[in-house]
């Protein structure tokens, strides 16, 4: 489990994280999401202890990152891809996080199985496409199998296949109990990716809640209709106080859910062919919560 | 011992550490072959005389030193140690006594190797090492090397970019302290307490491993004893070296 209490840090006179409080639970993934330049991986680096906190804490499993011992085998981090020396072979790199920590050899051999690195284990990683360096950077993470794991924009680049991978591959790690943190400016793959999020814009707290529930909460409550005595039952909708705008053959109606409608259509013998209650997607819900938040907001 | 051991891992696993040591090598040794070689008598070939290439094998040690932390700044990996070993000033100890102990080897094998080949192209030389200043000149490389290591690793970690870490060193060492004599007046007095003129006390001493030959390059201005020019010159090492911990310890990685 991780934990931020008053979390803040100032640069200068730029307020980059501010007053930030939230839970990652185990077992579950945990979708960080917030626009570009909210705060995320300054929230990341603190929860690590690399960034100093300028007041708050950050624990991991209620202690802070310099009281582990062993830090890599409780914690397993990737914030960039990049952090490997060019000239030294993927599995140098590994051997010497291993050692640091007291973590087997064998084990770097386990790991680069794991993210299908084995063949090109002894070349050096300057030479490595940006997938092949994520997924160093994840075996990296895993190495020391630890309980909380933390991703910082996991996905950014890489194609179709290797987001789908990155996808079940975080999904299996929570399915193991694990904690899953997991930071995107990526709205719909959180929504694909996440049990839970944590909202910020501008380095505060927007929400925290269930990615469902953030949804839910979020998009305006609208359910298409379809029938083919429209205009009578428009009649019969105007008179229940609920918002109504034509929708390409039929309308969508908005401040009623679905049981209602049908049971007003039946009420009054109206036919309907269609009674579909409209997902809001998690764009929407994010511009919605963060509209006043965003740090370069077009105008 | 194990972060040792995990530093040991990082320097050998890329290049610069054996282009350094290699180039090291080359220079102090073939210094002294350029002089054996040249020399129009073998007596003007001594102790001292073998070991006059070794200032600039020690700009090449503090290249190898600085980027030892500064490639770790450039990549990121600075980070990754932290995370590994969130005691910094722990990883950044036993990154220098890593680094040290490298260019202690290499300081030895260089200055034994000087001495090696000046005997073999002036064998009738005087090369025998008679006293205790004569082991001094020799045996004192590697540990100049290694002092120097460590204020290379401080001024990499203070500094953290590798360009501006090793312009600050060899500014500093080539041209800064061989230009303090020339103010007037009081150049003189603060020359004698610069390190680099300092620790070439503890090297040369006097002269005495010269045998009374050629003329090299001017001896130390410092008033101190050899012993306490070392002393002086690791006092300085182990200054940066604090200075550069605390600040790491405290800055975000």
């Amino acid at each position: 489990m991780i934990e931020a209490k008053g979390l803040t840090k100032r640069y200068g006179d730029t307020l980059a994280v501010n007053d930030l409080s939230f839970q990652a639970r185990s077992g579950t993934v945990t979708g960080f999401l917030g626009p570009n330049g909210a705060g995320k991986s300054t929230t990341m680096r603190m929860i690590l202890g690399l960034d100093r906190p300028t007041t708050g804490t950050a624990t991991i499993n209620g202690k802070h990152y310099h009281e582990l011992k062993h830090p890599l085998r409780t914690v397993g981090a990737l914030l960039d891809a990049r952090w490997v020396h060019p000239n030294r072979s993927a599995r140098s790199h590994l051997a010497w996080l291993a050692k640091a920590n007291g973590i087997s050899k064998r084990r770097v051999d386990d790991v680069l199985d794991i993210v299908g690195l084995t063949s090109v284990a002894g070349k050096r990683a300057g030479g490595f496409s940006l997938g092949m360096s994520q997924r160093l950077g994840i075996a990296g993470a895993l190495l020391g199998d630890p309980e909380v794991l933390l991703f910082d924009e996991p996905v950014n680049g890489l194609d179709p296949e290797g987001i789908l991978w990155m996808r079940k591959f975080m999904h299996r790690l929570a399915d193991e109990g694990r904690t899953v943190f997991v930071s995107s400016h990526l709205l719909s793959e959180m929504s694909l990716t996440a049990n839970d999020l944590v909202v910020i814009g501008k380095g505060e707290l927007v929400a925290q809640s269930s990615t469902s529930d953030f949804v839910a909460r979020a998009t305006e409550q609208a359910v298409r209709v379809r029938s083919p005595q429209l205009s009578l039952f428009r009649d019969v909708l105007a008179g229940e106080n609920a918002g109504m705008r034509e929708d390409d053959g039929g309308i969508v109606v908005s401040g009623m859910d679905s049981e209602a409608i049908g049971e007003l259509a039946a009420k009054h013998s109206i036919v309907l062919h269609e009674l579909s209650p409209q997902q809001g997607s998690l764009e929407q819900a994010f511009m919605h919560l963060t509209g006043d938040t965003v740090e370069y907001a077009a105008h | 011992m194990t972060l040792l051991a995990v530093e040991r891992i990082k320097l050998f696993t890329t290049r610069s550490p054996w282009w350094c040591a290699a180039v090291t090598l080359a220079i102090v040794i073939g210094f002294a072959a350029l002089m054996a070689g040249t020399a129009e008598n073998d007596t003007w070939i001594s102790v001292g005389s073998s070991q006059f290439g070794y200032g600039f094998g020690l700009a090449v040690i503090m290249v190898l030193a600085a980027l030892s932390i500064t490639t770790e700044y450039r990549f990121g990996t600075i980070k990754s140690t932290f995370l590994a070993v969130p005691n910094r000033p722990a990883a950044l100890l036993a990154k220098t006594g890593v680094v040290a102990l490298l260019a202690l080897v290499i300081g030895e094998l260089a200055a034994f190797g000087a001495l090696g080949v000046s005997a073999l192209m002036a064998p009738s030389a005087d090369l025998a090492l008679n006293s205790a200043a004569d082991w001094k000149q020799v045996a004192g490389v590697g540990i100049v090397y290694a002092l120097t290591a460590v204020m290379g690793v401080a001024v990499g970690a203070l500094i953290r970019h590798s360009a501006g870490a090793i312009s600050a060193l060899l500014i500093y060492a080539v041209v800064v302290e061989p230009l303090v004599p020339l103010i007037p007046q009081f150049g003189d007095d603060i020359y004698k307490w610069l390190p680099f003129n300092v620790v070439e006390k503890f090297l040369s001493g006097s002269g005495e491993a010269l045998g009374g030959g050629q003329a090299g390059p001017p001896l130390s201005t410092s008033t101190l004893s050899p012993a306490m020019a070392l002393t002086y010159f690791a006092g300085v090492a182990a200054v940066l070296l604090t200075t550069a911990i605390l600040v790491v310890r405290k800055r975000d990685a």
